[in-house]
């Protein structure tokens, strides 16, 4: 059977997408939909509440000078002190409603919920 | 409050090893040249010398408002060895380290054991307790008081009680020190006579400066009512990088500089984070606090002393 050389061409690029749809799909498991970075600053959690979906990593970066926590108060999860610009990550696997604080400055509260 | 910034002029430097004396016995602050409480035959004025608090050292902060803390925590010892007559030993009131970072914990120890005196006691302050437990700063400090933190000891006839308000949070609101910890203070005060003067230090101050900064402890109250019955009582902290004092009745409160950098006054800028000053001002606003007995009945005498 002749196939036309721009069908041959289309087979190539549905195969490449296909390859392409792989890839994205082992990204994801690097990156996760739901993921969500909280940024540390001027002595506050930005945003204060976030929803993320069970399984997603959330990640918390200190802008500030000063060090932070990032502690649950039910002890789920518990960061060094946080210097500028360090980060710290946790994965939340359980939905639920996490509260949590800064222990250097417990005035500093915020909370994840995961669904 | 009792605290008035351009009080900050009756502290201007003259230079290392000297400072200015406060008496209150009046419950208003006075100043004297510490030189003249110096001279030979001053007791009479100045008391016995007792001790001298250091704080919130913060060794491992390394950004603009003091790029050498260890500089200044080493001026710090010096000070404290050239001061004319030699303290039976100093207290640390915490924020030894900034990040609860062992090697932290270690360089400290290190310039630390440049005084000249018999014993180093300690209270952590919350950077140093940062890994949760304390695994870090108890690893060191944890001896004396079995790993609690708290504990009390008696020198020249004064009852000296540290006191842990950095490991205890509520959520949204102060620091405290807890119940099995307010248990142990009554027991530990019991039966003691009201006429032995106390020091209670901690890190925290132990009465309200400014909340929405956690420059307080929830349960201080308590505290107080312990020692209410108690003739002289002096209470010292640190964690605000200033001097603010106050009297009531017999308790007289202090808060001591920091030897690493100094922090906004209270509500000023977003947070009590480290406030950067013209380099040539920053030994001014750095220093420790010595401690004199005073004659019979009298309140503890506190002397600042800046680095410059």
């Amino acid at each position: 059977m002749h196939v036309p050389t721009s069908r041959r061409a289309a087979g190539a690029i549905l195969a490449a997408c296909v390859v392409l749809t792989l890839s994205a799909g082992a990204g994801a498991a690097l990156a996760r939909q739901g993921d969500t970075l909280v940024t540390i600053k001027s002595f506050d959690f930005h945003p204060m509440t976030i929803t993320v979906p069970a399984g997603a990593t959330v990640t918390w970066k200190n802008l500030d000078a000063e060090p932070h926590t990032v502690t649950s108060t039910d002890g789920a999860f518990h960061s060094p002190a946080l210097d500028q610009d360090d980060t710290f990550s946790f994965k939340f696997a359980r939905p639920g409603v996490y509260k949590y604080l800064c222990t250097i400055h417990p005035r500093m509260v915020a909370s994840v919920t995961v669904k | 409050m009792n605290y008035d910034p351009t009080r900050r002029s009756a502290l201007r430097c003259m230079g290392i090893g000297a400072g200015t004396l406060f008496s209150l016995s009046s419950g208003v602050l006075s100043g004297f040249d510490l030189a003249q409480a110096a001279q030979p035959g001053a007791d009479s004025a100045t008391g016995t010398p007792l001790f001298v608090q250091i704080s919130d050292s913060h060794i491992g902060f390394n950004k603009e408002a003091n790029p050498d803390v260890a500089g200044t925590l080493a001026q710090s010892v010096a000070l404290v060895n050239a001061l004319p007559a030699r303290p039976a030993f100093v207290l640390h009131t915490g924020d030894i380290t900034h990040l609860s970072r062992p090697a932290e914990f270690d360089h400290a120890a290190q310039l630390l054991s440049g005084l000249r005196v018999a014993e180093l006691h300690t209270t952590p302050g919350e950077h140093d307790v940062t890994d949760g437990a304390g695994t870090e700063y108890f690893a060191r400090y944890g001896g004396p008081s079995k790993n609690r933190g708290y504990y009390s000891f008696d020198h020249a006839g004064v009852h000296f009680v540290g006191l842990v308000n950095v490991m205890q949070f509520k959520a949204g609101g102060l620091a405290s020190l807890g119940d099995d910890q307010l248990g142990w203070l009554k027991d530990d005060l019991s039966g003691r006579s009201a006429s032995q003067p106390i020091v209670l230090f901690a890190h925290m101050p132990m009465w309200s400066i400014y909340e929405p900064w956690g420059w307080g402890s929830s349960d201080s109250s308590q505290v107080l009512a312990l020692v209410s019955r108690f003739g002289s009582v002096t209470v010292l902290n640190g964690h605000i990088h200033q001097i603010v004092s106050k009297v009531e009745g017999h308790v007289t409160f202090h808060t001591a500089r920091s030897t690493a950098y100094p922090q906004p006054a209270a509500g000023v800028g977003p947070g009590p984070g480290p406030l950067s000053v013209p380099h040539d001002q920053l030994p001014r606003m750095l220093g420790v606090t010595s401690v004199a007995r005073a004659p019979l009945h009298q309140p503890l005498r506190l002397t600042d002393t800046a680095l410059a």
